[in-house]
């Protein structure tokens, strides 16, 4: 608009300009006036240049590294799935846990390991977890914490996940409740986690018996979360949990927002037969 | 700038339209493509880890 009003004079002290420029250097006819007003011209469009500069790194963030992550959440997906139909299962190695850091096999990083679903966030809410959790990783989707549980174990099964671009698997995170199942699928295992917290007030502070909440907002810096028994580094588990890490408030890394949930039932996989947590789900 | 660029450009007014055209899309090609995702990691958004 200031553009539009701006754009007829300009097209004629350019012209004015040029004129003069073929015969001489170009501020050699130039008044003062002339130079403060090409000055501050030429700030001007610098200005507005770097401001659609940074409009079109919000539309990066919010929507072109959806469509790349999209793609490799795909991949990493159609893989998993490709793996559990010749019967491999990742997690599992010579017939144990797969555990990673020990003298057993290690995951590679950056594969499929488990599907995670988040029914309070969809019907359609799924998302194929990938293992590690460095940039790499976490562009393909949510990423488990190398050294933490496996699905199912007793231990926290820690997982981290983008809130905003990359696919973005945790944006509505907030939106949980407590008692809110987080359903994981392993090739041979559905596990059905509840978020934590106080169920009959839908307090998700409430810390409850064992001292830890449903959901907590802490430092970057706080790894106790994701301790074998979350918030009490040094205790040895006896739960089987579920934690869930990801970047708060949106758009800022100032802090981490935790969601911690408790296995309240596991069923075998049998065929394409769902748990009754999900839509449509009969087991 | 810009009118600088405008009164280089060959051609007529057709023409010209047609080239800022391709200019702003292998422009916003390069930052979207490469200047971007190269530049990303480093800025302070978007960790979503715990210890780090």
């Amino acid at each position: 608009m200031t553009i539009d009003d701006q754009e007829p004079p300009e097209e004629q002290e350019e012209g004015a300009v040029r004129t003069a420029g073929r015969h001489a250097r170009p501020d050699a006819g130039m008044s003062r006036a002339d130079m403060v007003r090409l000055g501050l011209r030429g700030t001007g469009q610098t200005l507005i240049t770097l401001g659609v500069v940074v409009l079109l790194f919000v539309v990066y963030e919010l929507w072109v590294t959806n469509i790349f992550a999209q793609e490799k959440q795909h991949k990493v997906h159609s893989a998993l799935e490709k793996e559990w139909a010749n019967g491999d299962d990742p997690l599992v190695v010579g017939g144990s846990l797969n555990l990673p850091g020990g003298k057993q096999g290690t995951i590679p990083t950056g594969t499929g390991i488990a599907n995670i679903y988040i029914p309070r966030l969809g019907t359609d809410y799924h998302f194929t977890i990938v293992e590690g959790t460095n940039d790499g990783d976490l562009e393909k989707g949510p990423g488990h914490y190398i050294h933490t549980a496996l699905p199912g174990q007793v231990g926290n099964f820690a997982v981290a996940g983008h809130r905003v671009g990359k696919g973005e698997p945790f944006l509505n995170l907030d939106h949980l409740r407590p008692g809110d199942a987080i359903v994981i699928e392993t090739k041979s295992t559905w596990y059905v986690y509840t978020v934590k917290g106080n169920v009959q007030n839908g307090d998700l502070n409430d810390k409850g018996t064992d001292g830890i909440p449903g959901r907590e907002i802490v430092s970057p810096s706080d790894t106790d979360v994701i301790a074998p028994v979350a918030d009490h580094p040094g205790a040895t588990p006896t739960q089987k949990m579920i934690t869930l890490t990801t970047c708060h408030p949106k758009f800022t890394a100032s802090q981490r927002m935790i969601l911690h949930g408790t296995l309240s039932r596991q069923v075998a996989r049998n065929g394409d037969a769902l748990p009754k947590e999900l839509a449509g789900g009969t087991i | 700038m810009y009118v600088w660029i405008w009164r280089h450009l060959p051609g007529a007014l057709t023409w010209k339209i047609l080239q800022v055209a391709l200019l702003v899309a292998a422009i916003s090609a390069l930052l979207l493509f490469v200047i971007f995702p190269w530049l990303e990691p480093k800025l302070p958004i978007n960790r979503v880890t715990v210890n780090q």
